[in-house]
């Protein structure tokens, strides 16, 4: 049975419809990212869950009750904001003591508790500081040290890596997911970053203008890409125009001059969707002219001008002789590695 | 650098803060001295000001207890003043920012109208209202029966306190206001979210975050309501005087300047050592929220 349950959920705003037709099922222990570009509605979802807006429609469950009815205060339910939203005139232990105080924990319990939360996220020996004395790092661990110590039943992360520089980025993601690993919190995490979402989640939510593109993990979102969004939005990609023809036998998808057999279930004009890291140079396929070529280190990035418009081509740096600016070039691909959809308004 | 240039630099600061400085000087510190000397002179009825250097002044201040009731009166009005304003302002602030964008504008246009208009021209609105038997709301509630005699609220304390406060409620209102527009729009939601109540909320995550400005406010309506003249002037008149009205009257009445100067100065340095000794405390005691 899910866990946490959100059904046909919507929000509006006066005329302006912000969710629509939500619906997930959040299995127990599981990490979610709500994934998508800014007012796509995925931070109004988060605040329907925790309870600072009530949906339009729809049902949001808990263990199977109801959590509209429950006032935020009573969910139970771990934050994490973006800001940190940390109580400044508060010491860290002060902070983090603040929700089980409001239980009513007693005063030993509740000094034992809040050290272990701090010493969990890496800040034993902060307890007397005050939040305006630390750095956005430590600032960052006393919000989530805030939201476990009360052993929340789901804990809701809202873009809280954002305010950090990349290099710190990439530690707590680690961290958050060794944490969430460790005691098993169902957490559900907004973002806008691609990578973030990829590296933390069991499952991501795509979601575009209130709508959820796609539900999978990330091989599923990013392998086979649910919409033409999902595969701009996670990481970069190759749309080229095809056509499947139908009246030679075996049936064949044709773009430019690279051909395969065709996928059943499509017919006329499509569009292939290819990661640029999964096109190879070969003898035959899409040929190609090298505009610029980049080295970055661990992989080249070609920029190239196909029969079938621009093409970003990604290969490691194994070590090989790699094609120079101005090559003529022809670009394949393994038939699935691609997606394959109808094309819109042809 | 040269050293030439390295002087230069160094003067540079000085040269240009210079205008500035000498109006300081010009307009603030001189007549600040002169009127300190002014205190120390000696003033008869038909000799006048006698420039000498004697104690009689402050010598009849300390010990005429006229002058002891006075001041306990004065800071007996700026203190009631500042509770009141603390008392309606900061929730007044708490309100108005809660509120959504055009009434929000609305009504903070209406707390600051006031100030637009003059001190004299308020204070007398209230003496239209309650000024004896003619004043518009007695007039009024007499004839209903309510009342038997006029409220009484000109020459009283309470009169001066209300009209006051009224005066110096948009100073304590911007204060809060600027209080809480530090605070982080998400900090309510956080405690929320950790099951405190809407009380709990206000006492415990509200209010000491808003307290320097509520304190910073009281500062400033503290030192205002205590040298306040106009208001005490219309209110209280010659019945009920205060510090800055009884200066006046020494220096225009009287023409005791000597003994006018020393009570100015008296309040001056009274109402300095106030004001500097409680934002040394409120500085030390809320130095977390001030960073």
């Amino acid at each position: 049975m899910a866990y946490l349950e959100l059904d046909r959920v919507a929000k509006q705003f006066g005329a302006q419809t912000v969710v629509d037709d939500f619906s997930l099922s959040v299995g127990k222990g599981e990490f979610i990212s709500f994934l998508g570009p800014s007012g796509c509605g995925k931070t109004t979802t988060l605040q329907m869950i925790a309870g600072f807006l009530d949906p339009t429609r729809g049902a949001i469950r808990l263990e199977g009750k109801d959590l509209i009815a429950v006032h935020p205060a009573k969910r139970g339910l771990g934050i994490v904001f973006q800001s940190y939203a940390l109580f400044p005139h508060m010491t860290a232990a002060e902070n983090v003591a603040f929700g089980l105080e409001m239980r009513n924990v007693p005063r030993a319990e509740r000094a034992e508790r809040v050290r272990a939360a701090l010493a969990m996220v890496g800040l034993a020996g902060y307890e007397d500081r005050h939040p305006r004395r630390m750095s956005g790092g430590q600032q960052q661990r006393v919000a989530l040290a805030r939201a476990l110590v009360i052993k929340p039943s789901v804990l809701l992360l809202d873009e809280p890596l954002s305010n950090l520089d990349a290099k710190l980025r990439e530690e707590m993601q680690i961290e958050l997911r060794q944490i969430q690993r460790t005691i098993g919190t169902t957490t559900i995490l907004v973002t806008h970053d691609q990578n973030e979402a990829m590296s933390l989640s069991d499952r991501i939510v795509v979601m575009s203008q209130g709508k959820i593109e796609q539900i999978g993990t990330p091989q599923e979102t990013y392998e086979r890409p649910a919409s033409a969004f999902v595969s701009q939005f996670l990481g970069k990609t190759n749309d080229f125009a095809g056509t499947i023809d139908r009246a030679v036998t075996p049936s064949q998808l044709v773009a430019g001059s690279w051909s395969a057999p065709a996928p059943a279930g499509l017919n006329g004009a499509v569009t292939i969707s290819i990661r640029p890291e999964r096109i190879g140079f070969g003898d035959a396929g899409l040929s190609a002219k090298i505009v610029t070529r980049i080295f970055q280190g661990n992989h080249w990035l070609f920029q190239c001008d196909s029969e079938c418009g621009p093409a970003i081509v990604i290969r490691q740096n194994d070590g090989t002789a790699q094609p120079a600016e101005g090559e003529a070039v022809r670009l394949t691909w393994r038939p699935e590695d691609m997606s394959v959809r109808a094309r819109a308004g042809a | 650098m040269s050293a030439v240039a390295e002087e230069r630099g160094a003067r540079a600061p000085w040269a240009l803060t210079a205008p500035a400085l000498m109006l300081f000087v010009g307009v603030l510190l001189i007549p600040l001295a002169m009127t300190v000397m002014l205190s120390f002179h000696d003033w008869g009825q038909y000799k006048g000001i006698e420039p000498v250097f004697i104690l009689k002044n402050w010598k009849e201040i300390a010990t005429d207890p006229y002058y002891a009731e006075m001041f306990w009166r004065t800071f007996r009005i700026a203190i009631l003043t500042t509770l009141l304003t603390a008392v309606l302002g900061a929730p007044e602030a708490y309100i108005l920012n809660r509120m959504s964008g055009r009434w929000k504008s609305f009504f903070l246009l209406v707390i600051l109208g006031p100030l637009l208009i003059s001190v004299v021209a308020r204070t007398l609105g209230w003496a239209l209202l309650f000024g004896g038997n003619n004043g518009l709301v007695n007039k009024l509630l007499m004839s209903f029966g309510a009342i038997r005699s006029p409220i009484p609220f000109m020459f009283t304390e309470t009169g001066m306190v209300v009209a006051l406060a009224h005066v110096m409620m948009p100073f304590m209102v911007l204060s809060v206001w600027a209080a809480l527009q530090r605070l982080d729009p998400q900090i309510e939601n956080a405690a929320m979210s950790l099951g405190a109540g809407p009380v709990t909320i206000i006492r415990r995550i509200i209010m000491p975050q808003i307290m320097p400005g509520v304190l910073s406010g009281a500062i400033i309506v503290f030192s205002l309501s205590a040298s306040a003249f106009a208001t005490p002037a219309i209110i209280g008149g010659r019945r009920l005087k205060v510090a800055a009205t009884l200066a006046y009257d020494e220096f225009l009445n009287t023409l005791n300047w000597p003994l006018g100067a020393a009570v100015a100065t008296l309040l001056l340095v009274a109402l300095v050592l106030i004001v500097v000794g409680s934002n040394a405390l409120i500085e030390r005691r809320y130095a977390e929220v001030f960073r």
